[in-house]
C-alpha cells in the first residue's frame, strides 16, 4: 500500500511517497531529501508524534501565563489528554526557560518545560 | 543630544542580531531602542515550536529562539533602553526618541539599523468585508497575544480569513484549547502559509482549509453572530449565488503584513512598492548613506532564521561603514532584474566590486510546481537549480558567486527567473 504525505521535519515540505507493508510496517519511501525525511515517514506510519506547545498558568508572575513546551514529541493522540494536564497545572513565579512545570506527563516518559521566564 | 557610533531602532530578533553583529564586528558605542518593555519581538508571543531549524539546528519555540539573543545582549556592551518610542529619524541621521525616564531623547547616530519589522493588516484593509462592527473581529496576531500572554480564549466558535502563517498556528492553538475551529478562508487559489503549518495545524486535527473564498459580511450587534461567506473569481470578486451563513463568535484576519515603515518614509527614504520595506543594496543600506534597514521591515520573512541572517548583513554593513569614518568606499551598483515569475528581489541593487559572492533572497509570484530557478549575469545562464515546487508563501534564495561579481560592470544586468 502507498501512501502520500508531506514531510514536516523542516520548511522545505517535501511531499513523500510512503511504501507500507501488508502488515501495516514501514517499507520504503521516495520524495525525501535527507534522512529526517525517512525518520518522519517512517514515525508516521508506526507512532505518530508532535511537538505540543501551550501556557501554563503563574501565580505571582509577571503575566499570568508562562508558555510551555514538550520537551520531546508526544503522541499524536494523546494531544488534548496532554492539554487537560496542562491546563490543570499552575507553576509559581520565578520560572526560568528550561523549568520542568510538569514531570512525564500522563506517564509518557516526556516531561512538559517553560520556554520563557515568567 | 548624544552621540553613538549605531542606533538599532527595534529590538526583536533583527534589531539584537544587528547589533550584535556590529559590536563583533569592532563597534563600540550601540543602543538599541525598544518599543516595547522587554526585548524580544513578536516572538514573545510565538510559543509554537519550530524556529531556530536553520540557525541553530533545533527546534525552539519563539521566546526560547528570543531568549538566546537577549542573554548574548545582556552579556554584551550594546546598551538597551526599553519603553522606548522612535518618533523621527532625520536625514542627517538624528534619532528622536522618548520614554519615562529621559524624556525626550536626541541621538546622533553615525549609523542607523531600521528593524521595526511589520504589523497585520487590520478589517479596515478589507473595504470588501460589509456588515457590522460587532466585537470578536480580530487580528489572528491579537488573538495569539490574548492566548498565549494575556492568558484567555478570545472565542469558542472561530473563522480564520487568511491561510497566513498566524492564522494557521492559531487555528491549532485555538482547537488545542477546546475552541472549535470551522474553517480557514483563503481568496487566492492557494495558502499563503508554509506547507508544514498546513499539515500540523489543519490536516491533523481535520479543519477544512476553503480556497478562492473570502468572508463578505459579518454579522452581529455587540458580540459576533456569523460571517458569510463567499467564493470567488479569477479577479478575486465574490460570485453571487455562492455566499453561505457560518455561525461563529469570532473572526480572525490573517491577511498579511506590513512593513512598519513610518520613520523611513519620514526620513525621506525610497520603498519598494512590493515588499513596501526600503530599497538596500547588499549591505542592506537604504538609498540614504549610513541607514540600513534588516528583518520584517524590510521585507517580510517566514522564517526567523532568516531575520537573523539578513540582521547580521545589516550589522556588518554598518560596521564597515562607521569604522571606515561614516562611508564606503567606491562602488559600483547595477539593479537586480526581476525576470518570469519572480515578485521580488532583496537586494535590490547590488555592488559589482564586491569581493563576496552575495544571496538574493526572493519571492515567485504564483505556484510553480516542478520549476527551475535560474540566475542570468549579462544573459548568460550562471546557474539553473531545480525546485520540486516554488510558491510565494516561501522566500528563495539563489547566490551570485564572487568570480561571476568580478566579471560585471557598471552595464551589467543580473537577472533572476523561474524555468517552467
Amino acid at each position: 500500500m502507498k501512501k502520500d504525505m508531506i514531510c514536516i521535519a523542516c520548511p522545505r515540505g517535501c511531499y513523500m511517497s510512503v511504501e507500507i507493508g501488508e502488515d501495516g510496517k514501514f517499507v520504503s519511501v521516495t520524495g525525501n531529501t535527507c534522512k529526517r525525511g525517512e525518520t518522519y515517514a517512517m514515525t508516521e506510519v508506526t507512532n505518530p508524534t508532535r511537538s505540543l506547545t501551550s501556557t501554563v498558568k503563574v501565580i505571582g508572575g509577571a503575566h499570568p501565563v508562562v508558555p510551555v513546551k514538550s520537551a520531546s514529541p508526544v503522541p499524536k493522540g494523546m494531544l488534548f489528554e496532554c492539554m487537560k494536564e496542562i491546563n490543570k497545572a499552575t507553576v509559581k513565579a520565578p520560572v526560568k526557560i528550561g523549568d520542568t512545570v510538569i514531570e512525564n506527563i500522563l506517564g509518557t516518559g516526556v516531561d512538559i518545560v517553560a520556554t520563557n521566564i515568567c | 543630544m548624544l552621540n553613538y557610533d549605531l542606533v538599532v531602532v527595534g529590538g526583536g530578533p533583527a534589531g539584537m542580531a544587528a547589533a550584535l553583529k556590529a559590536e563583533e564586528c569592532g563597534v563600540k558605542k550601540i543602543v538599541i531602542l525598544e518599543r516595547a518593555e522587554s526585548l524580544g519581538g513578536i516572538l514573545e508571543q510565538c510559543i509554537h515550536t519550530g524556529f531556530g531549524l536553520q540557525y541553530f539546528k533545533e527546534e525552539l519555540s519563539g521566546p526560547e529562539y528570543a531568549g538566546r539573543f537577549i542573554e548574548l545582549v545582556e552579556k554584551s556592551t550594546v546598551e538597551v533602553k526599553t519603553d522606548t518610542m522612535v518618533l523621527d529619524v532625520s536625514e542627517d541621521k538624528i534619532v528622536t526618541a522618548v520614554n519615562k525616564n529621559d524624556g525626550l531623547l536626541q541621538i546622533k547616530a553615525t549609523a542607523v539599523v531600521l528593524a521595526m519589522g511589520c504589523r497585520e493588516r487590520p478589517r479596515g484593509a478589507l473595504p470588501a468585508l460589509t456588515g457590522t462592527r460587532p466585537a470578536g473581529v480580530m487580528t489572528a496576531g491579537t488573538a495569539q497575544k490574548y492566548v498565549n500572554i494575556d492568558g484567555y480564549l478570545p472565542g469558542k466558535k472561530i473563522v480564520i480569513l487568511g491561510s497566513g502563517d498566524i492564522g494557521l498556528i492559531m487555528a491549532r492553538r485555538m482547537t488545542l484549547e477546546g475552541a472549535e475551529v470551522k474553517m480557514v478562508c483563503e481568496i487566492m487559489p492557494y495558502s499563503g502559509g508554509l506547507t508544514r503549518n498546513i499539515v500540523q495545524c489543519l490536516n491533523d486535527f481535520d479543519i477544512p482549509l476553503y480556497l478562492s473564498t473570502t468572508v463578505v459580511a459579518t454579522h452581529g450587534k455587540d458580540r459576533l453572530e456569523g460571517v458569510t461567506i463567499a467564493k470567488v473569481d479569477e479577479k478575486m470578486n465574490p460570485i453571487p449565488g455562492t455566499e453561505q451563513y457560518v455561525e461563529c463568535d469570532t473572526l480572525m484576519l490573517s491577511v498579511g503584513l506590513i512593513p512598519e515603515n513610518e520613520l523611513t518614509s519620514g526620513a525621506g527614504i525610497p520603498l519598494d512598492p512590493v515588499t513596501r520595506g526600503a530599497t538596500v543594496n547588499e549591505k542592506r543600506e537604504t538609498a540614504h548613506s549610513g541607514v540600513f534597514a534588516c528583518g520584517n521591515v524590510l521585507q517580510v520573512h517566514d522564517l526567523v532564521d532568516f531575520v537573523t541572517l539578513e540582521a547580521q548583513i545589516a550589522g556588518e554593513g554598518a560596521a564597515e561603514y562607521i569604522l571606515n569614518g561614516g562611508k564606503f568606499d567606491d562602488a559600483q551598483y547595477i539593479e537586480t532584474t526581476k525576470g518570469f515569475g519572480v515578485r521580488y528581489i532583496v537586494p535590490q541593487k547590488i555592488n559589482v566590486n564586491s569581493k563576496k559572492p552575495i544571496d538574493l533572497y526572493f519571492r515567485v509570484g504564483a505556484v510553480y510546481p516542478n520549476a527551475k530557478v535560474v540566475l542570468e549575469a549579462d544573459g548568460k545562464v550562471i546557474s539553473s537549480k531545480k525546485k520540486i515546487k516554488l510558491a510565494p508563501g516561501e522566500m528563495e534564495c539563489v547566490t551570485v558567486p564572487a568570480d561571476v561579481l568580478e566579471g560585471l560592470t557598471a552595464d551589467s544586468s543580473v537577472t533572476v527567473r523561474v524555468e517552467v
